[in-house]
């Protein structure tokens, strides 16, 4: 389950073993999912977890749909019924089922009057009259042709205009037009030879998309058919075409500007209407998200320790070694292989949502919604691992875990952005403090950054926020000026201790914490401006590190490069090359002085999860390859693709 | 230097019929098409040309219906005019003088009197830039009207017709080149501009290929350079245009149009598969596969019953709603280049050149038709751009026509030469050519040259080939040793090399006991029966081009051509040079009926030809200027008549006929005064009656005449006991004793023979309507007939009717005195044309 807003991304709520989520739907600021499990689920959006969960008695709940004025939602049941809910301040109540029909309901949509409902199922679409509960019309669709013609076509989905046009998509690859107040057939459109599943309207109901099992995404315009006589003659026409997906497009939204997709592909696409946007601008160019934003793998820096995390368990893997000595562009042999350590299953139903591996490869500590526990793991000849069983009740629900350098402290962020600090010694964890800011924000902290000399703690919230915590005095030191983009990756300066934070817009920020104010450096850059190329990439920093030999050095990475910044040297200009490494590789000596810049930007690896600097100055990468992730998935429909 | 007098450069068929979209009449019983310098006008349903509209003086470039008058015609050309016809009868209207070269033109109905043409921008003639402007047409009585008042419509136009089209009722007008799209509204006078992008990420060609406007919606369909074609809707905003993208073909779309009503529209391409789309249901189309050839345009006609499709083969399809190919009209093919030379086959004396890809052609020159086409590759030819396919690239054949020799090759980059030797032979029974024998790489390189020794007697039929690889080789028939099942082969007899120079020609003496083979710049001559080699001739500098041996009286002559711009004539008696003269000769051959040779000669952009004997120091006959460009390919065709001229200069082609090919693949030949005439003549008679249409009247009508006909059938044949047989009839006569190839065509003597039995009852007709008027007439034209007794039989059999067919009735009676008229005026003609046919 994610959530998204302006291609940035924000919170994941974990979600539970047999808890599929088969529709979402937001009434207002509050977010309902329903599953093939039966049961209605609201949600904390502050405290990322479900808050209740409601039993909707129909067998499973195939779709959701809210209406216009927020005042009911509607499921549509295994069992035929459509069961409408009133929406009370804190919970919803069950109202009424309309008439009960024979096959189940796939997809649902309500006028924007709230009046009447379609409800898309096996081989009809059904207009029912919510005031009095009678299903009005009855449309049947059409069968494909040829051997599918005994199976029976599935509504996929279904949206009600406000015209009373109700355009349904189904399993034979059809999108048709219906008029809904005399209950006939306008138009069909056959897109694919599959299933068309998913259908997104315009706000202005100008424009329609709908998504196929070939990946396709099929956009279609309400448009004279002539210039002059402007007001009648309008028809849905069949325009464009985007292919982004390799699998099923199950997903979609249509913004003013944009086509935001996903599918079984496990990617969220982000396509923008060219014709709605200025041209090159950030918003004209397309998006893929195909990772979470946020670090799945832990790395012990001195430990040399790597810790993974799954949904449903957590790897503890050891670092291979080689003897280190070779040219650039050498592959070394490899003298002990990477080893994996541990398997450590989770308890419970919920997902695991964070963890943490200690600096010294000591502790480990993951949490679920619900509970945390936090190990001690001894390294002798084998692996023991010790639950500490005592957690102080702080610990119950947290969203990011943290360990300090020295591995002495643990932070976790808790609910109503505070961090609970706990001290960990031999065998024991004592509660030590809860650190609070003194803003009314109450979203979660999503990032925690402590110092290596351990005395400052940078804590980032998803309303932009940015807190420093003096350890010592356990106490807030300051808060960064809020900018307007959401920060994904905050680090502090081991020597000079300032403070550098990435945003979701590329924009990098340096904050010197003893003045309290932007360095030098950072208002340069802030006045120069990034360069083009920079703010055009599409993936967020995820990681910001220092290289503890030279302090100029900061080292950034996002999923398909990293970059060392080397704030000795000249920014780069609008007119220079961002990506020079290789050119500058050719060069004379003197000439390469003169020609390079800041950045210094690697693109040899793809597909980052992690990169994090060890002690003795290596580099592991984590990378996950985005054709192992696609091998995983079930094979896509066959298509005959020309000259193969 | 002899004046050429009376005998005159002309064109000879073969012209290019696929330059421009054609054009369907509003009834769809005409096709007009551009043609060279005239328009050609083709009968829907006979494929036959009815008549050209001549006066163009340079490439014809568009040819437009009017949209007032149905019945007209516009024709746009280089030579700056537009011309309206009136195509039915083929009479020049009115000649508008633009004074710039006119590339393409267009009109809409509601432009009323006004046309648009697309010329050079600035009048310049060499621009590269063109603009579409409109000219306002002067209502004036002159047939030449001078309209040199331009207003300029939109700049940087493509000069391709394809590429601007008028939309929905002629508000507006699409202009599309490069990657850019115009639409210009006529109302706000305003114009917008959508780009697309260079290329998109896949490689694909943007670039706008060809666009047509829906004729009752807004949109605009346009065909693009990688297949795709897109339909564009709201493109009177800036921003909010959208398009949809259908795709189907794999390489440009070189042609789109929509049907009258706009439920369909059609595209094409080099994949020579007409696409038919629904609109608004893109995805639903048919196809109509297998067309031949590329196609180039398509057109359709008015009432959306008829398409037609130019292909790039010179033909053009007609077909009926989109299901069957009704008719062919097919002109010369014409490849990128006659790779093969032009020959004549000595049996059906048609001249072959390629045709279809991996084909030869059999084009009969007197009917100007294709015969048929011989494939040569035996391959399937694969409708795709860039592909490195087989080409037929030589051909000969022996002297009696039994044996036909044909090289194909494909080079592929980086791969080896790849090429056949093939060896067919002449099959009486199916009256074709069936392969013999096929030799796989004959030689290690390309083939230079080929030819057949002219052999006496058909045993010992001999073929040598030059190669780039230093052979010439010679290739007899051999029976086989042992196995009996199986007919006798070609094998190889000879190798032959000299000092390892490159052979480029060989030549067979006519008595065929000498073979020439040049190296570079040596000419040996081999005796092919020994293979020893008998003596070298050279003539330094530059490498011999063209050899040729003299003929009959000439026999011991031998010349050459060299790349020093040098002919050389050797005597092979004394193996000395006889003479030489310096003149820069493209293209050298012999009559082989005559001791004439003809010479190509390029000067300073234009080919001159010199026709000589080479024992005679005097040209026989020049001509200056004969075309602009080389010629490189040339034939002399045998007549099938000899003419008996007597002029010195036109007696060259008392025996054969000289055809030549342009750089612009124009078939070209030499006439005489007297053939001329005779064509003119003929030609007035070649009106062909297509005016009757098949509505249910005429079907009514002719199976009343038939019953009628059935009726008379017993008084006939009573009849045709007493009265001559028809065969002394003028008519019959004429039908039996006129040569085939000038004949009109079958159809239309058949009615005349018919006709011309019927004439009795018409005639009574006649003289019963109005009595006295009819017998004077006849009286007069009595007189001037040449057989009296003829038409006295046929009036005594015309009363023989009436008393028989009185008590029945008699159908329309001043059509059938019409026709009587007609069928006289004809007869008048016959005869003074027969009368010339016989004297010559």
């Amino acid at each position: 389950m994610c959530m998204q807003r302006l291609m940035e991304f924000r919170e994941v709520i974990p979600g539970r073993d047999g808890r599929a989520v088969e529709a979402l739907c937001w009434v207002g600021q509050r977010l309902f999912s329903a599953g093939l499990n039966g049961e209605i689920t609201e949600y904390d959006l502050e405290n990322l977890k479900p808050q209740y969960v409601i039993e909707a008695y129909g067998g499973p709940i195939w779709t959701i749909s809210c209406n216009n004025q927020g005042t009911h939602l509607a499921v549509g049941c295994e069992d035929g019924t459509v069961k409408l809910f009133e929406i009370l301040k804190e919970k919803i109540q069950f109202q009424r089922n309309l008439d009960r029909q024979k096959s189940r309901i796939i997809s649902l949509s309500w006028h924007p009057s709230g009046a009447r409902i379609a409800a898309g199922m096996m081989d009809m679409i059904r207009i029912f009259d919510t005031e009095t509960g009678r299903a009005t019309h009855r449309l049947l669709v059409e069968r494909g042709v040829g051997a599918s013609k005994s199976r029976e076509v599935v509504v996929w989905s279904i949206a009600f205009l406000s015209n009373n046009t109700i355009v349904s998509g189904d399993s034979a690859g059809k999108v048709q037009i219906w008029d809904g107040l005399m209950g006939t057939l306008v138009r069909t459109h056959l897109v694919t030879k599959w299933d068309v599943l998913a259908l997104a309207v315009s706000q202005d109901e100008s424009s329609l998309i709908a998504g196929t099992s070939e990946g396709t995404i099929v956009q279609f315009q309400f448009l004279s058919s002539t210039m002059d006589r402007q007001d009648r003659d309008h028809e849905w026409v069949r325009t464009r075409t985007f292919k982004n997906h390799s699998h099923d497009v199950k997903a979609l939204a249509l913004t003013d500007t944009a086509v935001v997709s996903g599918g079984m592909d496990t990617q969220l696409v982000v396509h923008p209407l060219l014709d709605k946007v200025e041209k090159n601008t950030q918003e004209a160019a397309q998006r893929k998200i195909a990772f979470p934003h946020r670090s799945l793998v832990g790395c012990a820096k001195k430990a040399g320790l790597l810790l993974f995390q799954f949904p449903d368990h957590l790897e503890l893997w050891r670092l291979g070694e080689s003897d280190g000595n070779g040219k650039p562009g050498d592959s070394l042999t490899v003298k002990r292989k990477p080893e994996k350590l541990l398997q450590l299953k989770r308890k419970g139903e919920d997902h695991i949502c964070c963890s943490a591996l200690s600096p010294c490869g000591g502790w480990l500590v993951y949490s679920t919604v619900s509970s945390v526990r936090l190990y001690k793991l001894q390294h002798n000849n084998n692996i023991s691992v010790n639950k500490v069983s005592k957690l102080p009740k702080e610990l119950r629900s947290v969203h990011q875990l943290c360990f300090s350098a020295d591995s002495s402290k643990l932070f976790a962020s808790s609910s109503q952005s505070s961090v609970v600090v706990v001290a960990l010694n031999q065998l024991e964890c004592k509660y030590l403090q809860t650190l609070r800011h003194k803003s009314d924000s109450r979203q979660p902290i999503h990032l925690l950054s402590p110092s290596d000399d351990g005395k400052w703690l940078a804590a980032a919230n998803t309303d932009c926020q940015i807190h420093v915590y003096n350890l010592h005095k356990m106490k807030l030191h300051c808060s960064v000026p809020v900018y307007s983009s959401c920060p994904t990756a905050v680090a502090i300066h081991p020597t000079t201790n300032n403070l550098i934070s990435v945003h979701a817009d590329q924009q990098i920020f340096e904050f010197s914490l003893q003045q309290k104010e932007y360095t030098e450096w950072s208002r340069k850059l802030q006045k120069q401006g990034l360069h083009g190329l920079w703010l055009k990439r599409d993936t967020p920093v995820t990681s910001v590190g220092f290289n503890p030999k030279n302090p100029t050095h900061i080292i950034l990475n996002d999923t398909f490069m990293f970059c060392i910044i080397d704030q000795s040297l000249p920014l780069p200009e609008s007119s220079t090359i961002l990506y020079n490494q290789m050119t500058l590789r050719s060069l004379p000596a003197p000439e390469r002085t003169r020609q390079s810049h800041a950045f210094k930007i690697c693109k040899n690896f793809q597909h980052v999860l992690s990169m994090s600097l060890l002690d003795d100055l290596s580099l592991v990468v984590v990378e996950r390859p985005l054709l192992d992730v696609m091998a995983q998935l079930p094979p896509p429909v066959r298509q005959k693709k020309f000259a193969t | 230097m002899v004046e050429h007098g009376d005998i005159r450069v002309v064109h000879r068929g073969g012209s290019k019929i696929d330059f421009r979209q054609p054009v369907i009449t509003n009834d769809s019983r005409f096709l007009l098409c551009a043609s060279g310098e005239c328009v050609k006008v083709f009968s829907t349903s006979t494929e036959e040309c009815i008549h050209d509209l001549q006066g163009h003086t340079d490439l014809v470039t568009g040819v437009l219906l009017r949209p007032s008058n149905h019945l007209q015609v516009y024709s746009c050309s280089i030579d700056g005019t537009v011309r309206l016809w009136d195509f039915t009868d083929g009479i020049l209207i009115k000649t508008y003088v633009i004074g710039c070269p006119v590339y393409s033109i267009y009109a809409s109905a509601n432009h009323e009197g006004v046309i648009f043409i697309v010329v050079p921008m600035l009048g310049d003639k060499r621009s590269e830039l063109f603009q579409l402007v409109a000219v306002h047409l002067p209502q004036s009585g002159d047939q030449l009207v001078e309209s040199r008042e331009l207003s300029a419509v939109l700049s940087n136009v493509s000069s391709n017709p394809a590429d601007i089209a008028f939309g929905r009722g002629g508000e507006y007008i699409a202009s599309a080149k490069g990657l850019q799209l115009k639409v210009f509204f006529f109302k706000k006078q305003k114009s917008y501009e959508f780009s697309l992008k260079e290329d998109n990420k896949k490689g694909g060609l943007n670039t706008f290929t060809c666009v047509a406007c829906h004729p009752k919606d807004d949109c605009i369909a346009t065909g693009h350079g990688d297949g795709k074609i897109r339909l564009w809707r709201n493109f009177n905003h800036k921003k909010e245009y959208t398009y949809s993208t259908l795709h189907w073909h794999h390489n440009a779309v070189s042609s789109l149009c929509f049907t009258p009503e706009g439920t369909n529209l059609l595209s094409g391409g080099v994949e020579s598969v007409l696409v038919q789309w629904r609109y608004n249901q893109e995805s639903q189309r048919d196809f109509l596969p297998r067309l031949g050839a590329a196609i180039t345009h398509i057109a359709v006609s008015p009432d959306g019953a008829l398409f037609c499709t130019s292909h790039n083969d010179n033909k053009i399809t007609i077909i009926q709603s989109c299901v069957k190919v009704s008719a062919v009209i097919q002109g010369l093919v014409k490849g990128e280049s006659v790779q093969t030379d032009l020959i004549v086959d000595p049996r059906s004396k048609a001249l072959v050149l390629n045709g279809k890809p991996g084909h030869l052609q059999f084009y009969s020159l007197q009917r100007d038709k294709l015969l048929y086409n011989l494939d040569i590759v035996q391959q399937e030819y694969i409708h795709e751009l860039g592909l490195e396919q087989f080409e037929v690239v030589k051909a000969a054949f022996d002297a009696s026509g039994t044996w036909l020799a044909t090289v194909e090759e494909r080079k592929q980059k980086s791969a080896e030469l790849e090429g056949n030797l093939k060896l067919w032979a002449f099959d009486e029974q199916t009256q074709s050519f069936v392969l013999n024998t096929t030799i796989s790489a004959p030689h290690e390189a390309r083939i230079t040259a080929m030819c057949f020794r002219q052999a006496t007697d058909s045993q010992t039929t001999m073929l040598v080939s030059t190669s780039k690889d230093g052979h010439f080789k010679a290739w007899q028939l051999a029976t086989p040793a042992h196995t009996e099942d199986e007919g006798p082969s070609w094998s190889c007899d000879f190798v032959g090399t000299y000092h390892g120079l490159v052979p480029e020609c060989c030549c067979f003496s006519a008595d065929s006991s000498l073979l020439a083979v040049s190296f570079q710049e040596v000419v040996t001559v081999w005796s092919p029966t020994s293979w020893e080699l008998l003596t070298t001739l050279s003539q330094p500098p530059g490498a011999i081009r063209d050899l040729c041996f003299g003929r009959l009286s000439c026999s011991k002559y031998l010349l050459g051509t060299t790349a020093k711009n040098l002919l050389c004539c050797w005597n092979l008696l004394t193996c000395s040079l006889e003479w030489s003269t310096s003149m820069d000769i493209s293209l050298l051959l012999a009559d082989p009926l005559s001791e004439n040779m003809a010479a190509f000669c390029c000067q300073a952009g234009c080919t001159d030809l010199f026709v000589f004997k080479p024992s005679e120091p005097r040209p026989l006959f020049s001509h200056k200027a004969v075309c602009s460009g080389t010629v490189t390919r040339a034939v002399f065709a045998p007549r099938e008549k000899m003419l008996d001229s007597c002029e010195e200069n036109s007696q060259w082609l008392n025996r054969s006929q000289l055809h030549f090919l342009t750089q612009y693949m124009d078939l070209m030949t030499f006439t005489t005064k007297a053939e001329d005439d005779r064509l003119m003549a003929s030609s007035k008679q070649l009106v062909i009656d297509d005016s009757v249409a098949m509505t249910p009247f005429y079907l009514l009508l002719g199976k009343h005449r038939h019953q009628q006909q059935e009726n008379q059938d017993p008084m006939s044949s009573l009849s045709a006991e007493r009265t001559p047989l028809p065969q002394s009839s003028v008519a019959i006569k004429e039908l039996l004793q006129t040569p085939a190839h000038v004949l009109p065509s079958t159809s239309f003597l058949c009615s005349m023979f018919v006709q011309s039995l019927l004439i009795s009852v018409t005639d009574l007709s006649g003289c019963r309507e109005n009595n006295k008027k009819a017998e004077e007439e006849m009286e007069s034209e009595k007189e001037e007939e040449d057989s009296e007794e003829e038409m006295e039989s046929s009036i005594v059999r015309s009363e023989q009717a009436a008393v028989s067919v009185q008590s029945a009735e008699c159908a329309a009676p001043a059509l059938t005195k019409a026709q009587v008229r007609e069928l006289r005026r004809l007869k008048k003609l016959d005869h003074s044309w027969l009368a010339g046919l016989l004297d010559s």
